[in-house]
């Protein structure tokens, strides 16, 4: 049983439900039916049509809810004006389904359950597990969200870039369960960007592989957090590199930058570096300086304080710093880092301190903790000082 | 079987005896010291008695209802004696002396030197709802 070929098949068979006039709340139950239906009788009999055996059924079972509702008749009379299920038409019409999971009046998180389900094809139950909350709770978010979504017209266009900013949210969730939501989110954007021509498509499906990339190199088995600098490159899985760039560069190729094509080319040059100093931070810096006027986020210019750093040293990176938001939740631990660097350690321990105290992830936290700890070893002396770290 | 509520606290609670601030220790004193926790955690899972852990951030505020659309939001009333809650672990076991006996446990994870924190945890059991109808 292709648990993947049946997620994959998901979207557009909702879709052809939709457009033969089912609701969308509606259409969607008839889905997950149909998909419960292949679970249980493809592994003996399975289908030559997967897509067309799974619309005729799901069709079915939308025939029997709708006709055992109240509003019969009614509704009849609509199915009754509607063609015969036949073979399913070989189209890729997947692109709405996003636009309508990412609209705009959903709240983030419907926007990222709706997606999940009706685009991803995953169970109620496995998007609970994901993100770690009772499954009777987000059952009730994905009924909410697609009650929100029930009276938005299907063939209006949508916009782009918030169906990216779901994908990156889903993306960013990390993982857990029996779900991998980092891999369900490149699974997702490349569909998209096989559906539809957009340079930011490719750059965030870029940026997603660059990041994805590295996972294996960023924690230890015990779940502590590895510094960029301090990872084992030969971890890096060199395939994924590739890929990345290569999406990249074909996206760069057609000078329409955004944010997501900047922040994947700043990825891109980390992985690479074979060594952490051979890598190109000048380069960084600009590309930064490409996102600050494309966003002009704090969080960039945050990061932009530690890529000068970098590429000009510690004071001018604390310059970059001194024109940043202090309250941002990362600052402290940026300013630690580049005070340690220009040798005033007191300073720098007493930071960590403060980034651990704000830090928002218990990996994170361990971390910043043992930065902090590592200092004070230094400062009471070599006697009952740690080892330095590389 | 009963649940109890194992609660570390942040401050509040009396001076541990291994009284020395985190960032104090060395880095392999606190690996050893989450490591303690983690095992800690693994071991009840396997003999059933784990039900929940979470960590808390050491932020928080007070909010009270004042009046339509503007709650106020405080520090925390009682700012000499704030008490945050650091985390805490919810254990499903068989008597309150396996649950004293865990918290005992917990409670000597390693801390600065590798020695036992002998920190206070505080112990609660959850009330529960009768199954049974006495008619």
């Amino acid at each position: 049983m292709d648990e993947l070929l049946l997620r994959g098949l998901t979207p557009s068979v909702l879709t052809i439900l939709v457009r033969r006039g089912a609701d969308f709340a509606a259409a969607e139950d008839a889905v997950q039916d149909a998909l419960v239906e292949a679970v249980r009788v493809w592994p003996d009999d399975p289908p030559r049509d997967p897509k067309g055996w799974l619309v005729t059924v799901a069709w079915r079972r939308f025939l029997d809810a709708t006709r055992a509702d109240a509003a019969r008749r009614r509704r009849e009379e609509v199915v009754d004006g509607e063609p015969e299920p036949g073979p399913a038409a070989a189209v890729d019409d997947t692109l709405q389904l996003y636009f309508l999971c990412a609209h705009p009046s959903l709240t983030p998180s419907s926007a990222v359950a709706l997606t999940l389900r009706a685009v991803g094809g995953l169970t109620t139950r496995q998007i609970a597990q994901a993100y770690l909350v009772p499954e009777t709770t987000m059952a009730q978010r994905i009924s909410r969200a697609k009650r929100t979504v029930s009276t938005v017209r299907f063939d209006q266009p949508g916009d782009v870039a918030t169906v990216l900013r779901v994908l990156y949210l889903v993306f960013n969730e990390g993982y857990s369960g029996d779900v991998d939501l980092v891999v369900e989110a490149i699974r997702l954007t490349r569909q998209l960007a096989a559906s539809i021509d957009h340079p930011e498509v490719a750059g965030l499906l870029a940026l997603m592989l660059l990041h994805h990339a590295r996972r294996a190199a960023r924690t230890t088995p015990d779940g502590s957090l590895v510094p960029l600098a301090e990872q084992d490159r030969g971890l890096w899985d060199t395939r994924l590199i590739a890929e990345g760039v290569a999406v990249l560069q074909a996206a760069l190729a057609r000078d329409r930058l955004g944010e997501f094509q900047a922040q994947a080319a700043i990825a891109a040059l980390h992985a690479d570096a074979p060594r952490a100093e051979e890598t190109d931070w000048v380069q960084g810096v600009e590309w930064y300086d490409e996102l600050v006027g494309l966003t002009d986020s704090p969080v960039v210019r945050l990061n932009r304080a530690v890529a000068v750093g970098e590429a000009d040293g510690p004071r001018a990176g604390l310059a970059a710093l001194a024109g940043v938001d202090d309250a941002l939740p990362r600052y402290a631990a940026v300013e630690a880092h580049l005070r340690e660097r220009d040798g005033d350690l007191a300073a720098a321990a007493r930071l960590y301190v403060e980034a651990a105290r704000k830090a928002v992830d218990l990996a994170e936290h361990a971390h910043l903790t043992k930065q902090a700890a590592r200092l004070n070893g230094l400062l009471r002396g070599p006697r009952n000082a740690a080892e330095p770290s590389p | 079987m009963a649940k109890y509520l194992l609660l570390k606290h942040y401050r509040g609670a009396p001076a541990a005896v291994n009284d020395v601030p985190m960032d104090q220790w060395t880095p392999e004193e606190i690996t050893a010291h989450v490591q303690y926790m983690n095992d800690f955690a693994r071991r009840l899972e396997e003999t059933g008695e784990f039900v929940d852990g979470q960590a808390l951030a050491p932020q928080g505020t007070f909010v009270r209802y004042d009046g339509e659309g503007r709650p106020p939001v405080t520090d925390g009333p009682f700012a000499e004696t704030k008490d945050l809650i650091a985390g805490w672990m919810v254990i499903d076991v068989d008597s309150y002396e396996r649950a004293v006996e865990l918290a005992g446990e917990l409670s000597a994870a390693p801390g600065a030197g590798g020695r036992p924190i002998h920190e206070w945890l505080e112990l609660r059991p959850f009330l529960t709802s009768s199954h049974t109808i006495a008619d």
